[in-house]
């Protein structure tokens, strides 16, 4: 009894310093997890409630409903829809190739697609979600919906549209909007506004698009979601509503439009119509025009090619960029330089022989009649386009004087006009050549910018507000085709209100010399006597033609032994009615001939149409109304109009 | 009359231990209802799985210990025998096999060898007289290799460890020498290396991502991620019950079950953890004076090893929630979601409350 009690009080000894030593691991590594706990949860909690957060809320951007585009009667030019497209973010997905090929087996992926698609794949970061297909229709999405769980990382995406009711018509004043880049973000962070844009896909890129983009696109709202772990959005947690863009109401008539660029037909040119009182563009065509709706989800490669490749140069905005010899237009500018530098006062006349030569010079300075105009004084001088007064006019004035006096018209400056990328054009003067070639001037030079030729250049843009301006007697009104900004919430509308830019100091009584020379141009015995027939309003006009190729001494200019895009453009401005102007403007028909019989019919048909509302009778305007078809060719029907 | 009845209803259930049980069911009913989305057909569920696992308690409460040791043998060869058949006709879930179709219903024998394992050590030295040989202790040691060999195989590492764990208490408990654990350690850390180059590519990589779960974010590092996040985020004093956003909003994975400690955490903060600690603690100092009171071999390692493997379970499953220990599939113990875990661990507990109220008086 006594050894097995000892044994067992031995044995039960070594059993408790043992338990003894378990007992202290036990606390010893539950205090290794409290120490960890205390790490996590108090030293580093900030850390991971940060995390935490992060894992939870989301920020998402609420894109605003980008403004409307409105004509001056309230025909729609821009607006807004919502398509369902197809859209694949690369980072989910391991073979591209093989999941576009699985794609196309449910809805159609047309090669245009594929080829746009590895564009943006080119241009994005892997993990954002790159259209494959757009404008869906409701079978073609049901039928993906229905089959999504093949496809991770391929979403059904509805997204908002800009959408171009009236196709090519006014393209280049309308614009168009086009997928964010590397640049535009670069802008935007610039500008300051690029959280704005958070969300956003597109932004004007040109036109009126680009210009007032801070004011069509609107403020970007923002929601404060929670999220689960599959990034579901479970509830909203905050929200602060987008504010739409501001609808742009413009000046010009899209029915003016229609008139303006149908005259053109297939003909290359310009034409700008100006309110000479107020500044505002009634119609601004650059032909031939484009599609504007190509553009808005990523124009594909081949139409690219097309519009890029044209020689008809499409994509040129020609009343802005297009630059051309003046020409005769220009006469009735240098006229009045002649008139208030009291060089031609009336009643001066020369004797027109067909040609001007420089004091001891053979060089025979041409006119356009070869035989001349016998006596001419300044007002007939501008009726018959004579060249021989405007070469001894220039002459006599000097470049420098006549370059300065005709500046104040807008030549050779920008207009602060509401579209972009406007050129200066080009006044000549012995400094900019000496700038420009390291060469002397000329008094030849001189001569010939008498007659809007040499180096002389001028957009249409400038040369429709060179017109306003004589037409408003030397007020200048800042041109611009937005007339209304509206806010889409409160419907009030901020009216843009006429700017004066300058006021030439001009004697009314030159001023009336030039305007009724010019008045005589369309009545019988002026250059544009057809233009004025029939009219029931007096138009004052100048025709002018530009030379594309040089002609040399003694050789003749032959229309019809040119090749067509060396021949002269046309060119015509005017202003109607003479006597109270409304409506001013400039247009060009690039290597149409003769400025009275190629531009002129055009500018009658625009004025006839804004003074008398008369309609074009010869050729019937055809009512394009259609939509306009997508990539796919099928035409869609805007799901949803989100303006009125 | 009444009384009597109560009386006997309670005799052999530890008072204590009961009160400690009793608050960390609690607990776990609350985590779970906030686990599992605030689903209270789940609560239901697990109230029933406690009812069922209080009153295997209770039954095993009133066995004596006397008669858990005659059926020790018994239990470890039907274990060992079912392991067999696991591994020979065992039905596969999820790439491995450990579950027996027995007609009417599927059984988990490796769940059975976490009492039966203990058991039969504790039985195994109480037979030897006096201190045990170092023979003793291999026979113990192949008695142990036998059903872990078996459990691995199936592949099921986590269960494997735990019973080797509650195995190797017994063992040590028993009195294996310092020198052999000593010895052991030293060979194990010097064979690593060589184990290590053996591994494949491949290999190695998991068990990088094992010890650190930044390695494969979006894989089989996201479970411990996601928990640290909900644990550190629970800061001082938690989220509060219900609002634990990594747990209500689907970041935190297999939340009811292995995972349920990141939930607790996360809503009741360092304070809570500290409370669960202290209430692990109590059990586990409780078990340990069961064990250092018990009167046979056989009971006091029995006591022992069940205690120190209910520790094992809640230090594991901790350790690998909060990040640093790995992911291995061990339930908290009391807490997460599981009927079977549940009732094995409960059964531990009636052993414990048998050995504790079964003791005779013994002249000292």
């Amino acid at each position: 009894m006594g050894a097995e009690l000892k044994n067992y009080l031995h044995e039960q000894y070594y059993f408790r310093l043992r338990l003894g030593f378990a007992a202290l691991a036990v606390l010893s590594l539950f205090a290794l997890l409290a120490f960890r706990f205390s790490y996590l949860q108090i030293k580093q909690y900030e850390h991971y409630q940060t995390l935490a957060e992060n894992n939870r809320i989301s920020l998402v951007p609420i894109i605003p409903n980008r403004g409307l585009i409105i004509d001056k009667n309230g025909v729609i030019l821009a607006h807004n829809f919502f398509v369902y497209t197809l859209e694949i973010t690369p980072a989910k997905i391991k073979n591209l190739e093989e999941t576009i090929t699985e794609l196309s087996q449910l809805v159609e992926v047309s090669s245009l697609d594929r080829k746009r698609f590895k564009k943006f794949l080119e241009q994005s970061h892997s993990f954002e979600s790159i259209p494959i297909r757009t404008h869906l229709n409701e079978i073609e999405a049901a039928r993906f919906a229905v089959n999504h769980y093949r496809f991770p990382g391929v979403e059904i995406k509805s997204r908002l549209f800009r959408h171009y009711p009236l196709g090519k018509l006014g393209s280049h004043m309308v614009g168009y909007i086009g997928r964010i880049n590397d640049k535009d973000l670069e802008n935007l962070e610039k500008s300051g506004s690029l959280s704005n844009y958070k969300g956003s896909d597109h932004i004007g890129k040109s036109g009126l698009e680009q210009f007032y983009e801070k004011y069509l696109h609107g403020t970007t709202g923002l929601q404060q979601v929670e999220i689960d772990a599959d990034g579901h959005a479970v509830r909203v947690l905050s929200s602060s509503p987008p504010i739409p863009g501001d609808n742009i109401i413009l000046s010009a008539d899209s029915k003016l439009q229609e008139i303006a660029e149908t005259a053109f037909g297939d003909r290359r040119g310009a034409l700008v119509a100006i309110n000479p009182k107020t500044g505002e563009v009634l119609s601004y065509v650059s032909q031939p025009t484009f599609d504007p709706n190509l553009f808005v989800d990523g124009i594909d490669a081949d139409n690219w090619k097309q519009l890029n490749e044209s020689l008809d140069k499409p994509l040129i905005n020609r009343p802005l960029r297009g630059v051309y010899p003046p020409g005769s237009t220009f006469k009735p500018f240098v006229a009045l330089a002649g008139l208030e530098a009291g060089k031609r006062t009336p009643p001066f006349s020369i004797h027109d022989p067909g040609y001007y030569a420089l004091p001891g010079s053979s060089h025979r300075y041409r006119d356009w009649k070869p035989s001349g105009h016998g006596t001419v004084d300044i007002q007939k001088a501008i009726t018959i386009s004579c060249d021989t007064f405007f070469y001894g006019l220039a002459m006599e004035l000097g470049i420098d004087n006549l370059t300065a006096f005709v500046r104040h018209f807008g030549f050779g400056r920008k207009s602060d006009f509401d579209i972009k990328g406007e050129i200066e054009g080009l006044l000549p003067t012995p400094e900019w050549k000496m700038r420009r070639f390291k060469q002397q001037w000329y008094p030849g030079e001189t001569v010939i910018v008498g007659i809007g030729q040499g180096y002389t250049l001028v957009t249409p843009l400038q040369l429709a507000q060179a017109t306003a301006i004589l037409a408003n007697n030397g007020v200048a009104m800042r041109p611009h085709l937005v007339t209304q900004i509206q806010n889409t919430l409160s419907g009030k509308n901020q009216i843009i209100a006429p700017v004066v830019q300058d006021k030439i100091e001009l004697n009314p009584g030159n001023v009336e010399i030039v305007k009724h020379g010019m008045t005589d141009v369309t009545l019988p015995g002026g250059t544009a006597a057809s233009v004025g027939a029939n009219a029931g309003y007096a138009i004052a006009a100048k025709t002018g033609t530009a030379q594309v190729i040089g002609i040399k001494q003694n050789e003749k200019y032959n229309e019809h032994n040119i090749d067509e895009r060396h021949r002269d453009h046309a060119l015509f401005i005017a202003y109607a009615p003479a006597e109270d102007p409304k409506i001013a403007l400039a247009v060009i028909v690039e290597n149409g001939g003769h400025g009275g019989s190629a531009a002129g019919p055009i500018a009658r048909k625009v004025m006839d149409y804004y003074l008398l509302g008369k309609l074009p009778t010869a050729e019937p305007v055809k009512a394009d109304t259609k939509l306009p078809k997508n990539t796919n060719g099928t035409a869609t029907i805007p799901e949803e109009e989100l303006h009125d | 009359m009444i009384s009597r009845l109560l009386h006997h209803l309670v005799k052999h259930i530890d008072a204590f231990l009961m009160v400690c049980l009793f608050f960390a069911l609690l607990i776990g009913l609350f985590v779970l209802y906030s686990a599992s989305g605030q689903n209270i057909e789940r609560v239901y569920a697990q109230c029933i799985n406690m009812i069922v696992a209080l009153s295997v308690m209770w039954v095993v409460a009133n066995i004596s210990p006397q008669k858990l040791e005659r059926v020790a043998l018994l239990l470890y060869v039907v274990g060992v025998l079912l392991l067999i058949a696991v591994a020979l006709f065992g039905s596969i879930s999820h790439g491995a096999r450990r579950w027996l179709n027995i007609g009417f219903t599927q059984i988990q024998p490796s769940e059975l060898m976490r009492i039966a394992m203990p058991m039969m050590l504790a039985w195994y030295f109480s037979t030897r007289e006096g201190k045990p040989s170092a023979a003793n202790f291999i026979i113990g040691g192949v008695l142990l290799a036998i059903p872990i060999a078996l459990i691995t195989k199936q592949p099921d590492l986590g269960t494997a460890l735990l019973i080797a764990s509650s195995g190797f208490y017994v063992l040590f408990l028993a009195g294996l020498s310092w020198r052999f654990l000593l010895g052991a350690s030293v060979s194990l850390l010097a064979l690593m290396p060589v184990f290590w180059s053996l591994l494949h590519d491949y290999q190695r990589k998991r068990i990088e991502i094992l010890f650190d779960p930044t390695q494969d974010p979006l894989g089989a590092g996201y479970h411990t991620i996601q928990a640290i996040i909900a644990i550190g985020s629970g800061g001082t004093a938690g989220k509060g019950w219900l609002n634990g956003t990594q747990t209500q909003l689907d970041f935190l994975p297999e939340r009811t079950t292995d995972f349920i400690f990141a939930v607790f955490s996360e809503e009741f903060g360092f304070l809570g953890n500290m409370l669960l600690l202290v209430l692990f603690s109590l059990i586990i100092m409780r078990g340990l004076m069961i064990a250092s009171q018990a009167q046979s071999t056989f009971s006091r390692l029995l006591a022992g090893s069940i205690t120190l493997n209910f520790f094992s379970y809640a230090f594991v499953n901790m350790g690998m929630v909060s990040g640093i220990l790995p992911v291995v599939g061990v339930p908290l113990p009391l807490i997460s979601y599981g009927g079977t875990s549940m009732v094995t661990l409960c059964l531990g507990f009636g052993i414990l409350m048998s050995i504790h109220t079964h003791k005779k008086l013994v002249a000292t």
